[in-house]
């Protein structure tokens, strides 16, 4: 008993009350009310209803399109901005001029409002917009962004645009701290570029890119927020995503619907997060 | 050849700042065009949003994007600002919800972030990842259960429906153990065996080391409720209660109006985030964490 109160254990737990009590208040107990809500029947006394949601919502054709566009929205943008912001930061790690100057234009977007990149978005998208006039100027036909596949293109340039910077600096941060002797020990020993990377770079970055990846999944969820100010309830179906779908579901009162939707979109998270986890893990013991 | 070595400095420069420019380029638009008079705003940006009209379709008009405005002018500032008493009742009502919430989360998750980075319990990693699962949670997936539960805690329509859940958000907790875990053990078992409690670890080794990544909590933070919209939409019905994330995605129509309405919104953010970046690379040279 002596042991347990001088241990970790009872510090932890002490240290961890105040965020436990307030997020299992705001957050756990919600979301487990939520998903106890998505197996009744929706009527005052509320019945058990096993599956019966679980069957309407797969069976809903708005459902699928958005949970396969929110699917591929992040299996596209997420590799995407890796491989761009890694290939940033190396280029930043390298020795230019003005490179604070330059780390601060790209961190930049991260600061701008909602709605102005909205109102910048009409400017240049709109079917008399800027791009259009541009196009039309030399000799192209004017493309309806938002009312064709093209919106997908569009919300994947807002969502790198915002977000690149952010990744950047915590890329940068992982690369500055990779000892330089370990790339003149590599090259001494006839590694080449490929190899250094792949075996100096990569393994010190583990630990950035985990957090990165995470950054960046949780993003590719946020960038709703400006698809949903510049298009509304009813996008054009290539960028009808889940947080429309639920938004819609909340809006008709559908509630059964609403929090089947979002046990299932908590358990694909769930799957992923945990296949990062063990990732990590077995990095950081590989480091260690 | 240092000569060689220069030009390749240049060049890798020059690309740099090209990619710099397209980051630029909408904050510096909004910024000159904020500076124009109504009437140039209205001819440049006359034909958006005709976009369903059969007439707008075919005809030949365009928006006019334009860099330099022909005429300098306050104008639209001076509409904002003294137009409408309600850009500054809700510049104040962003500041009460979003400075308790950064203030809070970062107190409250540094604590957390500190017993999941460096205290054995059991259950941690369980406990962890479903922080990690909360916290990408689009807000739409506990809608409902959080406004029930904002009902039920008497917290609807108040400020309190957004600070609240704010405070215990999961995400500080996350960002600061990852840099936590950076930190080696041994500094903790050096202060446990010169007989330092976890108290004295936590506030006079721990804190000091991830300044850095405190600051840059701080910054995303004060960011990401600034912006935040869904929330007060669902939360406050009063249209005086809300936040100017809320008001200024209301300004349709008046393109002038908005182009200043962003200047002014966007400046604080602006301004920390410049004071912070300072700070954090500071911090990251005196804090010896660059190896």
């Amino acid at each position: 008993m002596k042991k347990w109160i001088r241990g970790d254990s009872a510090a932890a737990w002490l240290f961890l009350v105040p965020s436990g009590a307030g997020f299992a208040l705001f957050y756990l107990i919600p979301f487990v009310r939520a998903v106890f809500d998505s197996f009744t029947d929706g009527t005052a006394d509320s019945h058990f209803a096993g599956l019966a949601n679980y069957r309407g919502l797969l069976a809903s054709e708005s459902f699928r399109k958005a949970a396969s566009n929110t699917f591929y929205f992040s299996a596209v943008s997420v590799p995407l901005i890796l491989a761009l912001s890694l290939v940033l930061a190396m280029l930043l790690n390298k020795n230019l001029y003005v490179r604070s100057w330059l780390r601060t234009a790209y961190v930049l977007p991260l600061v701008v409002p909602v709605a102005s990149i909205v109102l910048i978005w009409q400017i240049l998208f709109d079917w008399n917009g800027s791009v259009n006039a541009w196009l039309s100027g030399f000799g192209y036909e004017r493309v309806d962004w938002m009312e064709t596949d093209a919106a997908r293109v569009v919300v994947l340039v807002v969502y790198l645009w915002k977000n690149i910077g952010y990744n950047v600096i915590l890329l940068l941060a992982g690369l500055q701290q990779i000892p330089k002797e370990y790339y003149e020990t590599a090259q001494i020993e006839g590694a080449g570029r490929f190899r250094q990377f792949r075996s100096i770079t990569m393994v010190y970055l583990t630990s950035a890119m985990f957090f990165v990846v995470i950054m960046s999944i949780l993003n590719s969820f946020k960038v709703f927020r400006e698809t949903y100010l510049i298009a509304g309830d009813y996008p054009h179906d290539s960028i009808y995503m889940l947080q429309h779908y639920m938004n819609n579901m909340f809006a008709s009162l559908d509630i059964q619907k609403l929090t089947a939707a979002a046990a299932l979109m908590a358990g694909s998270i769930l799957l992923i997060v945990t296949g990062l986890f063990t990732l990590e893990r077995r990095y950081r013991r590989f480091m260690e | 050849m240092p000569a060689a070595k220069g030009v390749k400095k240049i060049a890798l420069t020059v690309a740099a700042a090209a990619i710099a420019v397209l980051f630029l380029f909408p904050v510096g638009i909004t910024f000159t065009n904020s500076l124009m008079t109504g009437q140039e705003i209205s001819i440049d940006y006359g034909p958006i949003g005709q976009m369903n009209e059969e007439a707008a379709r075919r005809a030949a008009s365009f928006s006019n994007l334009k860099l330099v405005p022909d005429q300098v002018t306050l104008e639209q500032y001076g509409k904002v600002l003294a137009g409408s008493p309600k850009y500054l009742m809700m510049f104040w009502n962003s500041v009460f919800m979003v400075v308790p919430i950064v203030a809070g989360q970062t107190f409250v998750a540094e604590l957390a972030a500190y017993a999941f980075s460096k205290l054995r319990f059991h259950g941690r990693d369980r406990l962890f990842l479903v922080y990690v699962l909360t916290m990408l949670m689009p807000f739409q997936v506990t809608l409902v259960p959080n406004y029930l539960m904002a009902d039920e805690l008497g917290l609807l329509n108040r400020a309190g429906a957004m600070i609240w859940p704010g405070i215990f958000a999961p995400f500080g907790v996350f960002m600061l153990r990852q840099f936590m875990l950076d930190i080696p053990y041994a500094y903790i078992e050096a202060a446990k065996m010169d007989g330092a409690g976890h108290v004295h670890i936590f506030g006079k080794i721990i804190i000091p080391m991830i300044k850095p990544a405190l600051a840059a909590l701080v910054v995303l933070l004060f960011v990401d409720y600034w912006n935040m919209v869904e929330q007060p939409l669902v939360f406050l019905d009063d249209p005086f209660k809300q936040p100017l994330s809320v008001y200024l995605s209301s300004i349709n129509g008046d393109t002038g109006i908005a182009f200043a309405a962003s200047m002014l919104y966007m400046t604080p953010m602006v301004l920390l985030f410049l004071y912070a970046e300072s700070y954090f690379v500071q911090g990251i040279q005196l804090s010896g964490i660059k190896g």
